[in-house]
């Protein structure tokens, strides 16, 4: 069996996110860091090898991103990927969801893998929907936010986060699945994997390289467009009680709850 | 000039950021309270190929520069400085000298196990007669019968009493006016492991003094050529320095981190005490100080791995880092008003701690005297 896990870079979680007005784009200039969704991929990945229920031949990062991006393949690399591949091309700036999907689903033709795992969602455009796009080009089954992979007899026995539970679902191969958070806790990059990274073989592709379609990618080629953006409107200052006698500040919270309707 | 790390060291940084704030974080004010070794800590460092981080990989090292290990130190110590001088003391002065000095067949025998940290190795070299005149060694081996008989005391061991200390390098004469270093084995008759100290910080550090008693070790536990002893571990100490250099930055800068965050919830006179401008001043202060110590430990830590002269740059980096961690400490507790006083403030903890670093591995006066040696004063 093969898995290719989709990994995209993103800025660090520390780092404080900002558009920038002119491009419309996400500001991408300060430190950044493996999607933490995709190290959840990873690992699932590595569990399914080191499970033993099925053989794993090779686990492949997949990214598409700029030259930066291949430190979010190092770093899938180090967490246990056998070897990655570097989708890049000045021709695929500014891809929106569906040019994405497509340019990483070119990709995946070429590497046939019997499973493609990804994050559910990514920790800056966050839009939950690659794996989808990607599963309708490969014409796999898709599964979102899945919790739990379970290989048996072949196929998969998965469980994906519902609003209340979780559903059980059982898939077969080949099939493209997004993972959520809750599915594992990743394990660390050891230090001979960070030394070691750098060694692995990575693969780096153009768009011609895996038969894009340059009309379908980059701004040009995506249908739709950023218009405007605004941020979030201000939060409303909170209502400050304070609290000179406890039953009397009790009694304003509890009225203020049931105003609202909050309280069964 | 280019300040910039290498993409390996700032993954190594970020590997041990995060085991740092997600192992060690969580137990660190309980290990400190109980005096209890961090060794499900250490297991899980030596896993990660975190317990001999600058030794090559044949021998299970893990291969990195130094300026990697003293980043992983400072990111440790950010935290809990007991695990950090864990690490530090093992690395630098445990596995170095049987590194740099020990013969292929010494290498073969101790590294691999030391660099997966399945065993500890301490460094002894201070007596209970002198720390500072190092030179003064009364700690004496004879050599009888392809054995070399020791007989003497050692003081303020490091990771030399834990279940899985392995031994002990140890200074001795070896002769009139010869010093030479010699492996002892752990279990070893007439090796003894007395009990550990009651100490003011580094409370799950493990230290002890050893006593040594007609003790008898193989001829071939001698450490590199007889009588180099002297030059073998002032060498270790050299390098010893920068581990305890990033040590000084570490904790700073986790002084400072508590201190920010803490001056930033807490409110006085109708406003978090972040808007003082004495608070600011403080905080200023010691963002920049510790940027420069930084710089100078990183520096110190450069000239090593280019093979350079870095003797004067450790020491002042030592001197510096130690008395800033030392004040970080303070400010910290001062920030923290009475709240810096009860231990359930890592601060608080941070101030026990910090002391030593002007104490260990040589004082302050050591390094002043290393670098007014250097300027040819
Ligand atoms: C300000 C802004 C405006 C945008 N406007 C639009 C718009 O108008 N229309 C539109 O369609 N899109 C828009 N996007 C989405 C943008 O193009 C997406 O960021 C991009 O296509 C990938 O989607 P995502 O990161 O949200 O993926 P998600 O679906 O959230 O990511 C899920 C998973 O897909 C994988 N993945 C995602 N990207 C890659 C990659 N490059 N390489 C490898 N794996 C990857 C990862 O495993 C990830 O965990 C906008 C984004 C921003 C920030
Ligand atoms: C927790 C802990 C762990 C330690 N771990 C180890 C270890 O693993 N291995 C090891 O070998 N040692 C270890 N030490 C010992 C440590 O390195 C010594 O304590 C230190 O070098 C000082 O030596 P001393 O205590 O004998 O002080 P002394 O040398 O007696 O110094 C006393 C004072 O006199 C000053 N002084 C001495 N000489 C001069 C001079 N010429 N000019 C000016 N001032 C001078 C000193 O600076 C100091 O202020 C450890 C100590 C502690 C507390």
């Amino acid at each position: 069996m093969k898995i290719c896990v989709l990994v995209k870079e993103v800025p660090d979680a520390a780092v404080e996110k900002r558009m920038d007005p002119s491009t419309k784009r996400l500001d991408r200039s300060g430190e950044k860091n493996l999607n933490p969704f995709d190290t959840h991929a990873i690992e699932a990945a590595m569990q399914i090898k080191e499970g033993g229920a099925v053989d794993v031949d090779e686990i492949v990062a997949v990214t598409m991103g700029p030259e930066s991006a291949v430190r979010a393949l190092h770093k899938a690399v180090s967490l246990g990927a056998d070897r990655s591949v570097h989708l890049t091309d000045p021709a695929l700036a500014g891809s929106d969801v569906c040019a994405t999907g497509y340019a990483l689903a070119q990709v995946l033709k070429a590497e046939s893998p019997d499973l493609v795992l990804l994050g559910q969602q990514s920790d800056d455009g966050e839009c939950y929907t690659v794996g989808a796009v990607v599963a309708d080009h490969l014409q796999m089954p898709s599964l979102t936010q899945v919790i739990k992979i379970d290989v048996q007899d072949g196929k998969l026995r998965c469980e994906r986060q519902a609003e209340y539970g979780y559903d059980t679902v059982e898939v077969e191969l080949p099939a493209v699945i997004s993972v959520g958070d809750a599915i594992n806790e990743p394990r660390y990059p050891s230090l001979k994997a960070i030394m070691g990274a750098k060694k692995k073989p990575l693969d780096t592709k153009s768009a011609a390289d895996v038969g894009i379609d340059p009309s379908r990618v980059g701004e040009q080629g995506s249908r739709t467009a950023v218009l405007a953006i605004n941020p979030p409107p201000a939060k409303e200052p909170g209502e400050i009680i304070e609290d000179e006698d406890t039953d009397e500040t009790v009694q304003k919270i509890v009225s203020w709850l049931e105003e609202r309707k909050l309280l069964a | 000039m280019h300040f910039d790390l290498t993409d390996e060291q700032r993954d190594i940084q970020r590997l041990v950021r995060d085991f740092a704030d997600q192992e060690v974080r969580p137990v660190a004010a309980e290990l400190d309270r109980e005096h209890r070794f961090p060794y499900e800590i250490v297991a899980k460092l030596g896993e990660l190929g975190l317990m001999g981080m600058p030794y090559p990989q044949e021998y299970g090292g893990g291969g990195t520069d130094n300026l990697s290990y003293a980043i992983a130190i400072e990111e440790l110590a950010r935290v809990d400085s007991s695990v950090a001088i864990t690490v530090a003391a093992h690395t630098s002065l445990g596995t170095w000298p049987i590194y740099a000095f020990g013969s292929e067949e010494q290498r073969q025998r101790y590294l691999p196990d030391l660099c997966s940290g399945r065993k500890l190795w301490a460094f002894g070299l201070t007596e209970p007669e002198g720390g500072s005149d190092a030179g003064n060694v009364r700690t004496t081996a004879r050599l009888e019968g392809g054995e070399w008989v020791i007989d003497g005391a050692k003081q303020f061991i490091t990771n030399s009493g834990t279940d899985i200390s392995g031994g002990v390098t140890i200074t001795a004469r070896t002769g009139e006016g010869e010093i030479s270093n010699i492996i002892v084995e752990r279990g070893t008759p007439g090796y003894t492991v007395e009990p550990p100290y009651r100490k003011m910080g580094w409370n799950a550090s493990d230290t002890h003094p050893l006593a040594f008693d007609g003790c008898r070790v193989p001829e071939a536990n001698l450490l590199g050529p007889r009588g180099q002893g002297f030059k073998q571990f002032l060498q270790t100490l050299d390098g010893g320095r920068i581990g305890v250099a990033a040590l000084g930055v570490g904790l700073a800068q986790g002084a400072l981190d508590e201190a920010l965050a803490y001056a930033k919830e807490r409110r006085a006179f109708g406003q978090p005490i972040s808007k003082f401008q004495t608070i600011q001043a403080k905080l200023a202060d010691l963002a920049t100080e510790i940027e420069a110590a930084r710089l100078l430990t990183y520096k110190a830590a450069i000239l090593k791995d280019r093979k350079r002269p870095f003797t004067l740059t450790a020491a002042q980096a030592k001197l510096k880092t130690g008395r800033l961690a030392v004040r970080a400490a303070e400010e910290a507790v001062q920030i923290h008003g009475g709240y810096g006083y009860i231990e359930e403030y890592p601060v608080c903890r941070f101030y026990r701690d910090a002391k030593i670093l002007t104490i260990g591995e040589g004082t302050d006066e050591v390094q002043q005297m290393v670098i007014a040696r250097a300027l040819g004063a």
